[in-house]
Protein backbone atom coordinates (compact mmCIF):
# COMPACT_ATOMS: atom_id res chain seq x y z
CA UNK A 1 0.00 0.00 0.00
CA UNK A 2 2.34 2.90 0.78
CA UNK A 3 6.08 1.76 1.26
CA UNK A 4 9.40 3.72 1.85
CA UNK A 5 12.52 2.43 1.25
CA UNK A 6 15.87 4.10 2.53
CA UNK A 7 14.47 7.07 2.61
CA UNK A 8 17.04 10.34 2.69
CA UNK A 9 16.51 14.05 3.55
CA UNK A 10 19.27 16.79 3.59
CA UNK A 11 19.18 20.89 4.25
CA UNK A 12 23.00 21.83 2.84
CA UNK A 13 24.49 19.68 5.04
CA UNK A 14 22.12 19.01 8.14
CA UNK A 15 20.74 15.83 7.72
CA UNK A 16 17.05 15.36 8.64
CA UNK A 17 16.06 12.14 7.57
CA UNK A 18 18.90 9.23 7.73
CA UNK A 19 17.60 6.08 5.57
CA UNK A 20 13.91 5.44 6.81
CA UNK A 21 12.12 2.76 5.40
CA UNK A 22 8.15 1.76 6.21
CA UNK A 23 5.53 0.37 5.13
CA UNK A 24 1.93 0.63 5.77
CA UNK A 25 -0.93 -2.23 4.69
CA UNK A 26 -4.19 -0.75 3.58
CA UNK A 27 -6.59 0.25 6.71
CA UNK A 28 -4.07 0.26 9.16
CA UNK A 29 -2.86 3.29 11.33
CA UNK A 30 1.12 4.22 12.04
CA UNK A 31 1.89 6.68 14.72
CA UNK A 32 5.29 8.25 14.53
CA UNK A 33 6.69 9.85 17.68
CA UNK A 34 9.74 11.32 18.85
CA UNK A 35 11.88 14.54 19.83
CA UNK A 36 11.65 17.95 18.63
CA UNK A 37 13.80 18.31 14.84
CA UNK A 38 13.62 14.45 14.80
CA UNK A 39 12.50 15.04 11.20
CA UNK A 40 9.24 13.94 11.85
CA UNK A 41 7.03 16.48 9.92
CA UNK A 42 9.84 16.51 7.13
CA UNK A 43 9.03 12.44 6.72
CA UNK A 44 5.05 13.92 5.97
CA UNK A 45 5.87 16.54 3.95
CA UNK A 46 8.28 13.88 1.67
CA UNK A 47 5.30 11.89 1.72
CA UNK A 48 3.52 14.25 0.25
CA UNK A 49 6.59 15.84 -1.56
CA UNK A 50 6.16 19.07 0.32
CA UNK A 51 9.76 18.32 0.13
CA UNK A 52 11.84 16.63 -2.15
CA UNK A 53 13.98 13.85 -0.77
CA UNK A 54 17.63 13.54 -1.43
CA UNK A 55 17.29 9.69 -2.21
CA UNK A 56 15.24 6.99 -1.64
CA UNK A 57 11.45 5.62 -2.76
CA UNK A 58 8.02 6.03 -2.05
CA UNK A 59 5.31 4.16 -3.76
CA UNK A 60 1.99 4.71 -2.82
CA UNK A 61 -0.85 2.82 -5.00
CA UNK A 62 -0.23 3.31 -8.87
CA UNK A 63 2.16 6.03 -7.86
CA UNK A 64 6.04 4.74 -7.55
CA UNK A 65 8.67 7.57 -7.34
CA UNK A 66 12.38 7.03 -7.29
CA UNK A 67 14.43 10.33 -5.78
CA UNK A 68 17.78 11.31 -6.40
CA UNK A 69 17.74 12.34 -10.00
CA UNK A 70 15.10 14.03 -11.76
CA UNK A 71 11.28 13.88 -11.11
CA UNK A 72 8.70 14.31 -13.04
CA UNK A 73 6.24 16.56 -12.07
CA UNK A 74 3.35 14.31 -13.27
CA UNK A 75 4.46 11.91 -11.20
CA UNK A 76 4.55 14.59 -7.85
CA UNK A 77 0.42 14.99 -8.85
CA UNK A 78 -0.22 11.40 -8.79
CA UNK A 79 1.20 10.94 -5.12
CA UNK A 80 -0.20 13.78 -3.68
CA UNK A 81 -3.73 12.93 -5.16
CA UNK A 82 -3.46 9.90 -3.14
CA UNK A 83 -2.42 11.59 -0.23
CA UNK A 84 -4.31 13.76 1.96
CA UNK A 85 -2.55 15.52 4.38
CA UNK A 86 -3.38 17.88 7.81
CA UNK A 87 -1.61 20.62 8.96
CA UNK A 88 -0.50 21.49 12.29
CA UNK A 89 -1.97 24.97 11.73
CA UNK A 90 -4.82 23.91 9.44
CA UNK A 91 -3.93 26.09 6.53
CA UNK A 92 -7.66 26.44 5.58
CA UNK A 93 -8.02 28.68 2.75
CA UNK A 94 -9.74 32.06 4.42
CA UNK A 95 -11.56 33.50 1.89
CA UNK A 96 -13.55 30.74 1.18
CA UNK A 97 -16.04 29.23 3.36
CA UNK A 98 -16.04 26.02 4.89
CA UNK A 99 -17.77 23.99 2.18
CA UNK A 100 -15.45 26.04 -0.71
CA UNK A 101 -12.56 24.73 0.90
CA UNK A 102 -14.22 20.73 1.14
CA UNK A 103 -14.64 21.26 -2.61
CA UNK A 104 -12.01 22.98 -3.65
CA UNK A 105 -9.65 20.11 -4.78
CA UNK A 106 -12.27 17.91 -6.37
CA UNK A 107 -13.47 20.93 -8.61
CA UNK A 108 -10.31 23.00 -9.83
CA UNK A 109 -7.81 19.53 -9.80
CA UNK A 110 -10.16 16.45 -10.33
CA UNK A 111 -12.90 18.35 -12.14
CA UNK A 112 -16.08 17.11 -10.59
CA UNK A 113 -19.27 18.47 -11.26
CA UNK A 114 -20.00 21.63 -9.24
CA UNK A 115 -23.07 19.74 -7.49
CA UNK A 116 -22.11 16.63 -6.67
CA UNK A 117 -18.84 18.04 -5.05
CA UNK A 118 -20.94 20.09 -2.90
CA UNK A 119 -23.11 16.80 -2.26
CA UNK A 120 -20.23 15.33 -1.23
CA UNK A 121 -18.56 18.33 0.62
CA UNK A 122 -22.01 18.52 2.42
CA UNK A 123 -21.65 15.04 3.41
CA UNK A 124 -18.25 15.26 4.51
CA UNK A 125 -18.36 18.24 6.48
CA UNK A 126 -21.75 16.29 8.67
CA UNK A 127 -18.79 13.10 8.69
CA UNK A 128 -17.01 15.42 11.04
CA UNK A 129 -19.65 16.98 12.54
CA UNK A 130 -19.66 20.03 10.62
CA UNK A 131 -23.40 20.02 8.95
CA UNK A 132 -24.80 23.02 10.80
CA UNK A 133 -21.43 25.12 9.49
CA UNK A 134 -20.66 24.83 5.70
CA UNK A 135 -21.12 28.52 4.80
CA UNK A 136 -18.96 29.30 7.60
CA UNK A 137 -15.48 31.25 7.15
CA UNK A 138 -12.61 30.02 9.04
CA UNK A 139 -12.27 32.55 10.74
CA UNK A 140 -15.59 32.26 12.43
CA UNK A 141 -15.05 29.11 13.42
CA UNK A 142 -13.35 27.52 16.68
CA UNK A 143 -10.08 26.11 16.39
CA UNK A 144 -11.32 22.68 16.35
CA UNK A 145 -13.41 23.15 13.75
CA UNK A 146 -11.28 24.86 11.08
CA UNK A 147 -8.90 21.51 11.68
CA UNK A 148 -12.22 19.38 11.04
CA UNK A 149 -12.49 20.96 7.88
CA UNK A 150 -8.74 20.58 7.48
CA UNK A 151 -9.38 16.68 7.72
CA UNK A 152 -12.60 17.33 5.78
CA UNK A 153 -10.55 19.01 2.68
CA UNK A 154 -7.91 16.17 2.43
CA UNK A 155 -10.30 14.00 2.75
CA UNK A 156 -12.56 14.99 -0.67
CA UNK A 157 -9.58 14.03 -2.79
CA UNK A 158 -10.39 10.48 -2.00
CA UNK A 159 -6.63 9.82 -1.12
CA UNK A 160 -5.08 6.25 -0.26
CA UNK A 161 -3.79 7.83 2.82
CA UNK A 162 -4.06 10.22 5.18
CA UNK A 163 -1.08 12.09 7.12
CA UNK A 164 -1.75 14.20 9.97
CA UNK A 165 0.93 16.46 11.31
CA UNK A 166 0.33 17.03 14.90
CA UNK A 167 -2.77 17.52 13.99
CA UNK A 168 -4.12 18.65 17.79
CA UNK A 169 -0.94 20.54 19.08
CA UNK A 170 -2.15 23.62 17.99
CA UNK A 171 -5.53 23.42 19.99
CA UNK A 172 -6.55 24.22 23.45
CA UNK A 173 -6.94 21.32 25.50
CA UNK A 174 -10.67 21.26 25.45
CA UNK A 175 -11.03 21.26 21.40
CA UNK A 176 -8.60 18.26 21.36
CA UNK A 177 -10.80 15.20 21.76
CA UNK A 178 -13.38 16.64 19.18
CA UNK A 179 -10.80 16.30 16.14
CA UNK A 180 -9.31 12.97 17.74
CA UNK A 181 -12.42 11.43 17.69
CA UNK A 182 -13.16 12.25 14.31
CA UNK A 183 -9.72 10.69 13.57
CA UNK A 184 -10.37 7.65 15.20
CA UNK A 185 -13.88 7.16 13.16
CA UNK A 186 -11.93 7.46 10.36
CA UNK A 187 -9.13 5.06 11.55
CA UNK A 188 -12.23 2.72 12.39
CA UNK A 189 -14.01 2.64 8.93
CA UNK A 190 -10.84 1.40 7.51
CA UNK A 191 -8.54 4.36 6.51
CA UNK A 192 -5.00 4.20 5.93
CA UNK A 193 -3.05 6.53 8.35
CA UNK A 194 0.59 8.23 9.21
CA UNK A 195 -0.09 10.19 12.33
CA UNK A 196 2.46 12.75 13.63
CA UNK A 197 1.34 13.32 17.44
CA UNK A 198 2.09 13.81 21.30
CA UNK A 199 -1.30 11.94 21.76
CA UNK A 200 -0.13 9.31 24.22
CA UNK A 201 -3.87 7.55 24.65
CA UNK A 202 -4.81 8.28 20.59
CA UNK A 203 -1.44 6.13 19.73
CA UNK A 204 -2.32 3.41 22.49
CA UNK A 205 -6.05 2.84 21.13
CA UNK A 206 -6.17 3.54 17.78
CA UNK A 207 -2.42 2.36 16.17
CA UNK A 208 -1.63 -0.79 14.27
CA UNK A 209 2.40 0.49 14.58
CA UNK A 210 4.12 3.05 17.00
CA UNK A 211 7.63 4.60 15.13
CA UNK A 212 10.10 5.95 17.37
CA UNK A 213 12.50 8.14 15.53
CA UNK A 214 15.18 10.22 16.81
CA UNK A 215 17.73 12.29 14.72
CA UNK A 216 16.68 11.10 11.55
CA UNK A 217 15.96 7.58 12.16
CA UNK A 218 13.87 5.26 13.55
CA UNK A 219 14.50 3.98 16.01
CA UNK A 220 12.09 1.55 17.48
CA UNK A 221 8.99 0.07 16.05
CA UNK A 222 6.20 -2.00 16.93
CA UNK A 223 2.90 -2.60 18.54
CA UNK A 224 1.76 0.45 20.90
CA UNK A 225 1.63 -2.01 24.03
CA UNK A 226 5.19 -2.90 23.84
CA UNK A 227 6.90 0.66 22.43
CA UNK A 228 4.38 2.46 25.32
CA UNK A 229 5.30 -0.82 28.18
CA UNK A 230 8.75 -2.86 27.12
CA UNK A 231 10.70 0.05 25.23
CA UNK A 232 13.77 -2.02 24.02
CA UNK A 233 15.91 0.82 23.10
CA UNK A 234 17.49 3.39 25.77
CA UNK A 235 16.78 6.26 23.59
CA UNK A 236 12.65 5.44 23.40
CA UNK A 237 12.68 4.70 27.33
CA UNK A 238 13.75 8.35 27.77
CA UNK A 239 11.84 10.20 25.65
CA UNK A 240 8.76 8.23 27.03
CA UNK A 241 9.70 8.92 30.65
CA UNK A 242 9.93 12.68 29.54
CA UNK A 243 6.87 13.45 28.39
CA UNK A 244 5.02 11.12 30.80
CA UNK A 245 5.65 13.71 33.38
CA UNK B 1 -14.17 106.80 2.81
CA UNK B 2 -13.71 107.67 -1.02
CA UNK B 3 -10.52 105.07 -1.08
CA UNK B 4 -12.44 102.90 1.41
CA UNK B 5 -15.49 102.96 -1.22
CA UNK B 6 -13.29 102.28 -4.19
CA UNK B 7 -11.97 98.78 -2.40
CA UNK B 8 -15.41 97.96 -1.47
CA UNK B 9 -16.11 98.70 -5.28
CA UNK B 10 -13.56 96.59 -7.18
CA UNK B 11 -14.35 93.92 -4.60
CA UNK B 12 -18.03 94.07 -5.91
CA UNK B 13 -16.70 94.03 -9.54
CA UNK B 14 -14.26 91.54 -9.11
CA UNK B 15 -16.81 89.10 -7.86
CA UNK B 16 -19.24 89.59 -10.35
CA UNK B 17 -16.56 89.31 -13.10
CA UNK B 18 -15.09 85.93 -11.19
CA UNK B 19 -18.03 84.79 -10.93
CA UNK B 20 -18.74 84.89 -14.31
CA UNK B 21 -15.50 83.48 -15.44
CA UNK B 22 -16.00 80.53 -12.75
CA UNK B 23 -19.32 79.71 -14.42
CA UNK B 24 -18.21 79.76 -18.39
CA UNK B 25 -15.17 78.01 -17.44
CA UNK B 26 -17.11 74.70 -15.35
CA UNK B 27 -18.13 73.15 -18.36
CA UNK B 28 -14.80 72.91 -20.35
CA UNK B 29 -13.07 71.61 -17.44
CA UNK B 30 -15.55 68.91 -16.55
CA UNK B 31 -15.68 68.07 -19.92
CA UNK B 32 -11.44 67.94 -20.17
CA UNK B 33 -12.14 65.57 -17.24
CA UNK B 34 -15.07 63.30 -18.51
CA UNK B 35 -13.72 63.06 -22.14
CA UNK B 36 -9.87 62.68 -21.35
CA UNK B 37 -8.58 63.14 -17.64
CA UNK B 38 -10.79 59.94 -16.39
CA UNK B 39 -10.68 57.73 -19.64
CA UNK B 40 -6.95 58.29 -19.65
CA UNK B 41 -6.63 56.90 -15.99
CA UNK B 42 -9.07 54.20 -16.05
CA UNK B 43 -7.60 52.65 -19.86
CA UNK B 44 -4.05 53.04 -18.52
CA UNK B 45 -4.61 51.46 -14.52
CA UNK B 46 -6.69 48.36 -16.71
CA UNK B 47 -3.32 48.16 -18.89
CA UNK B 48 -0.93 48.72 -16.22
CA UNK B 49 -2.62 46.02 -13.72
CA UNK B 50 -2.17 43.32 -16.51
CA UNK B 51 1.53 44.71 -16.93
CA UNK B 52 2.51 44.56 -13.25
CA UNK B 53 0.63 41.38 -12.64
CA UNK B 54 2.81 39.75 -15.19
CA UNK B 55 5.78 41.64 -14.14
CA UNK B 56 5.47 40.39 -10.28
CA UNK B 57 5.12 37.15 -12.06
CA UNK B 58 8.13 37.13 -13.76
CA UNK B 59 9.97 38.54 -11.07
CA UNK B 60 8.69 35.62 -8.27
CA UNK B 61 8.98 33.39 -11.15
CA UNK B 62 12.36 31.93 -9.94
CA UNK B 63 13.76 32.45 -14.05
CA UNK B 64 16.61 34.38 -14.42
CA UNK B 65 15.59 35.47 -17.74
CA UNK B 66 12.38 36.58 -16.88
CA UNK B 67 13.14 38.27 -13.40
CA UNK B 68 16.00 39.72 -15.24
CA UNK B 69 13.59 41.13 -17.65
CA UNK B 70 11.27 42.51 -15.40
CA UNK B 71 13.74 44.24 -12.49
CA UNK B 72 15.35 46.18 -15.45
CA UNK B 73 11.63 47.37 -16.53
CA UNK B 74 10.69 48.33 -13.04
CA UNK B 75 14.34 50.34 -12.72
CA UNK B 76 13.99 52.41 -15.59
CA UNK B 77 10.67 53.53 -14.87
CA UNK B 78 10.90 53.89 -11.52
CA UNK B 79 14.36 55.92 -12.33
CA UNK B 80 13.15 58.58 -14.27
CA UNK B 81 10.77 61.14 -14.11
CA UNK B 82 7.18 60.59 -15.76
CA UNK B 83 7.41 64.13 -17.41
CA UNK B 84 10.61 62.69 -19.39
CA UNK B 85 9.12 59.55 -20.42
CA UNK B 86 5.90 61.49 -21.59
CA UNK B 87 8.57 63.86 -23.92
CA UNK B 88 10.66 60.70 -25.00
CA UNK B 89 7.51 58.56 -26.28
CA UNK B 90 5.47 61.83 -27.93
CA UNK B 91 8.47 63.79 -28.54
CA UNK B 92 11.30 61.66 -29.19
CA UNK B 93 10.00 58.49 -30.65
CA UNK B 94 9.32 60.74 -33.87
CA UNK B 95 12.80 61.19 -34.64
CA UNK B 96 12.83 57.42 -35.06
CA UNK B 97 10.11 57.67 -37.42
CA UNK B 98 7.51 56.58 -34.46
CA UNK B 99 5.00 58.86 -34.27
CA UNK B 100 2.07 58.58 -31.56
CA UNK B 101 -0.43 60.87 -31.36
CA UNK B 102 -1.12 62.85 -28.18
CA UNK B 103 -3.74 60.80 -26.34
CA UNK B 104 -2.44 57.16 -27.18
CA UNK B 105 1.26 58.87 -26.04
CA UNK B 106 -0.34 59.55 -22.88
CA UNK B 107 -1.69 56.31 -21.98
CA UNK B 108 1.92 54.30 -23.08
CA UNK B 109 3.96 56.34 -20.77
CA UNK B 110 0.95 55.96 -17.82
CA UNK B 111 0.11 52.45 -18.64
CA UNK B 112 4.56 51.80 -18.29
CA UNK B 113 4.86 54.05 -14.96
CA UNK B 114 1.76 52.46 -13.34
CA UNK B 115 2.70 48.74 -14.17
CA UNK B 116 6.33 49.16 -12.35
CA UNK B 117 4.72 50.74 -9.61
CA UNK B 118 2.04 48.39 -9.10
CA UNK B 119 3.97 45.42 -9.77
CA UNK B 120 5.95 45.74 -6.78
CA UNK B 121 2.94 46.49 -4.39
CA UNK B 122 1.35 43.19 -5.95
CA UNK B 123 4.87 40.97 -5.69
CA UNK B 124 4.89 41.99 -1.84
CA UNK B 125 1.24 41.34 -1.65
CA UNK B 126 1.61 37.98 -3.12
CA UNK B 127 5.10 37.21 -0.68
CA UNK B 128 3.05 38.12 1.98
CA UNK B 129 0.39 34.77 1.76
CA UNK B 130 1.76 32.24 4.49
CA UNK B 131 3.72 29.61 2.74
CA UNK B 132 1.10 27.34 4.23
CA UNK B 133 -1.50 28.66 1.10
CA UNK B 134 0.84 27.23 -0.94
CA UNK B 135 1.30 23.95 0.58
CA UNK B 136 -2.08 23.00 1.69
CA UNK B 137 -3.03 23.85 -2.28
CA UNK B 138 -0.28 21.90 -3.37
CA UNK B 139 -1.12 19.04 -1.14
CA UNK B 140 -4.73 18.95 -2.59
CA UNK B 141 -2.82 18.57 -6.10
CA UNK B 142 -3.15 21.84 -7.23
CA UNK B 143 -0.35 22.86 -10.03
CA UNK B 144 1.46 26.42 -9.80
CA UNK B 145 -0.73 28.11 -11.71
CA UNK B 146 -3.59 26.87 -10.18
CA UNK B 147 -3.22 27.49 -6.75
CA UNK B 148 -1.96 30.88 -7.92
CA UNK B 149 -5.06 31.71 -9.37
CA UNK B 150 -7.70 30.03 -6.92
CA UNK B 151 -5.75 30.78 -3.30
CA UNK B 152 -2.96 32.93 -4.01
CA UNK B 153 -3.82 36.20 -6.20
CA UNK B 154 -7.59 36.12 -4.31
CA UNK B 155 -5.65 36.74 -1.23
CA UNK B 156 -3.27 38.94 -2.56
CA UNK B 157 -5.83 41.34 -4.01
CA UNK B 158 -7.18 41.64 -0.59
CA UNK B 159 -3.93 42.59 0.73
CA UNK B 160 -2.91 45.05 -2.02
CA UNK B 161 -6.20 46.78 -2.68
CA UNK B 162 -5.32 50.33 -0.05
CA UNK B 163 -1.55 50.69 -1.77
CA UNK B 164 -3.71 50.23 -5.47
CA UNK B 165 -5.63 52.35 -4.65
CA UNK B 166 -3.66 55.29 -3.67
CA UNK B 167 -1.53 54.26 -7.05
CA UNK B 168 -4.89 55.00 -8.76
CA UNK B 169 -5.66 57.97 -7.17
CA UNK B 170 -2.02 58.99 -7.91
CA UNK B 171 -2.78 58.18 -11.33
CA UNK B 172 -5.86 60.64 -11.69
CA UNK B 173 -3.72 63.74 -10.71
CA UNK B 174 -0.57 62.49 -12.97
CA UNK B 175 -2.78 62.92 -15.84
CA UNK B 176 -2.55 66.86 -15.64
CA UNK B 177 1.15 66.12 -17.00
CA UNK B 178 -0.70 65.12 -20.40
CA UNK B 179 -1.17 68.94 -21.22
CA UNK B 180 2.44 69.19 -21.62
CA UNK B 181 2.21 66.86 -24.58
CA UNK B 182 -0.94 69.02 -25.80
CA UNK B 183 -3.79 65.95 -24.74
CA UNK B 184 -6.87 68.54 -24.45
CA UNK B 185 -7.36 66.98 -20.50
CA UNK B 186 -8.51 69.34 -18.00
CA UNK B 187 -5.06 70.92 -17.10
CA UNK B 188 -4.56 71.91 -20.39
CA UNK B 189 -8.34 73.71 -20.47
CA UNK B 190 -7.69 75.48 -17.59
CA UNK B 191 -4.39 76.90 -19.33
CA UNK B 192 -6.18 78.11 -21.85
CA UNK B 193 -8.54 79.60 -20.11
CA UNK B 194 -6.14 81.63 -18.13
CA UNK B 195 -4.41 82.57 -21.41
CA UNK B 196 -7.73 84.73 -22.07
CA UNK B 197 -8.86 85.85 -18.92
CA UNK B 198 -6.00 86.17 -16.96
CA UNK B 199 -7.23 85.06 -14.10
CA UNK B 200 -4.79 81.97 -13.32
CA UNK B 201 -5.68 81.80 -9.68
CA UNK B 202 -9.86 81.14 -10.08
CA UNK B 203 -8.58 78.56 -13.08
CA UNK B 204 -6.15 76.38 -11.41
CA UNK B 205 -7.95 76.88 -7.62
CA UNK B 206 -11.09 75.60 -9.76
CA UNK B 207 -9.06 72.96 -11.73
CA UNK B 208 -7.67 71.44 -7.89
CA UNK B 209 -11.33 71.26 -6.64
CA UNK B 210 -12.23 69.32 -9.62
CA UNK B 211 -9.47 67.03 -9.21
CA UNK B 212 -10.16 66.85 -5.18
CA UNK B 213 -13.64 65.81 -5.88
CA UNK B 214 -13.05 63.16 -8.51
CA UNK B 215 -10.25 61.92 -6.11
CA UNK B 216 -12.55 62.16 -2.83
CA UNK B 217 -15.08 60.05 -4.84
CA UNK B 218 -12.63 57.80 -5.36
CA UNK B 219 -11.65 56.93 -2.17
CA UNK B 220 -15.74 55.98 -1.12
CA UNK B 221 -15.36 53.79 -3.73
CA UNK B 222 -12.40 52.16 -2.41
CA UNK B 223 -13.71 51.99 1.36
CA UNK B 224 -16.43 49.92 -0.39
CA UNK B 225 -14.23 47.52 -2.09
CA UNK B 226 -12.45 47.58 1.14
CA UNK B 227 -15.02 46.08 3.19
CA UNK B 228 -16.90 44.01 0.78
CA UNK B 229 -12.97 41.87 0.63
CA UNK B 230 -13.18 41.92 4.15
CA UNK B 231 -15.81 40.28 5.00
CA UNK B 232 -13.40 36.65 5.41
CA UNK B 233 -11.57 38.47 7.74
CA UNK B 234 -12.23 38.62 11.48
N1 LIG C 1 13.14 23.97 5.21
C1 LIG C 1 14.12 23.65 6.08
N2 LIG C 1 15.37 24.13 5.92
C2 LIG C 1 16.36 23.81 6.78
N3 LIG C 1 16.20 23.00 7.84
C3 LIG C 1 14.98 22.49 8.05
C4 LIG C 1 13.88 22.78 7.20
N4 LIG C 1 12.78 22.14 7.66
C5 LIG C 1 13.18 21.47 8.75
N5 LIG C 1 14.50 21.66 8.99
C6 LIG C 1 15.27 21.07 10.08
O1 LIG C 1 15.08 19.70 10.03
C7 LIG C 1 15.06 19.15 11.33
C8 LIG C 1 13.82 18.28 11.51
O2 LIG C 1 12.68 19.10 11.45
P1 LIG C 1 11.21 18.53 11.56
O3 LIG C 1 10.30 19.69 11.45
O4 LIG C 1 11.02 17.44 10.59
O5 LIG C 1 11.21 17.96 13.03
P2 LIG C 1 9.97 17.41 13.87
O6 LIG C 1 10.35 16.05 14.29
O7 LIG C 1 8.72 17.56 13.12
O8 LIG C 1 10.01 18.37 15.13
P3 LIG C 1 8.77 18.98 15.97
O9 LIG C 1 8.38 17.91 16.95
O10 LIG C 1 9.39 20.16 16.66
O11 LIG C 1 7.72 19.35 15.03
C9 LIG C 1 15.13 20.31 12.28
O12 LIG C 1 16.44 20.41 12.75
C10 LIG C 1 14.78 21.49 11.44
O13 LIG C 1 15.43 22.64 11.90
MG1 LIG D 1 6.96 18.75 13.38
Amino acid sequence: MLSIQNLHKQFGNLVVLDGIDLNVDKGKVVVVIGPSGSGKTTLLRCLNVLETPTKGNISIQKAHLNFGGKVAKKDIQTLRKQTGMVFQTYNLFPHMTALENVIEGPVTVQKVNKEKAKEKGIQLLQKVGLGDKVDFYPHQLSGGQQQRVGIARALAIDPEVMLFDEPTSALDPELVGEVLRVMKELANEGMTMVVVTHEMSFAKEVADEVLFMDKGQVVERGHPEEIFTHPKQERTRQFLNLISE
Amino acid sequence: MYLLNNVLYSAVFDADRYTDIAQSSFLPLVKGALFYSIPMTLISFVIGIMLAITTALFRISGIKLLSGIARVYISIIRGTPLLVQLFIIFFGLPSIGIKIDPFPAAIIGFSLNTGAYASEIIRAAILSIPKGQWEASQSIGMSYGQSLRRVILPQATRVSIPPLSNSFISLVKDTSLASTILVAEMFRKAQEIVANTYEPLLLYVEAALIYWIICFILSLVQDQIENKLNRYVS
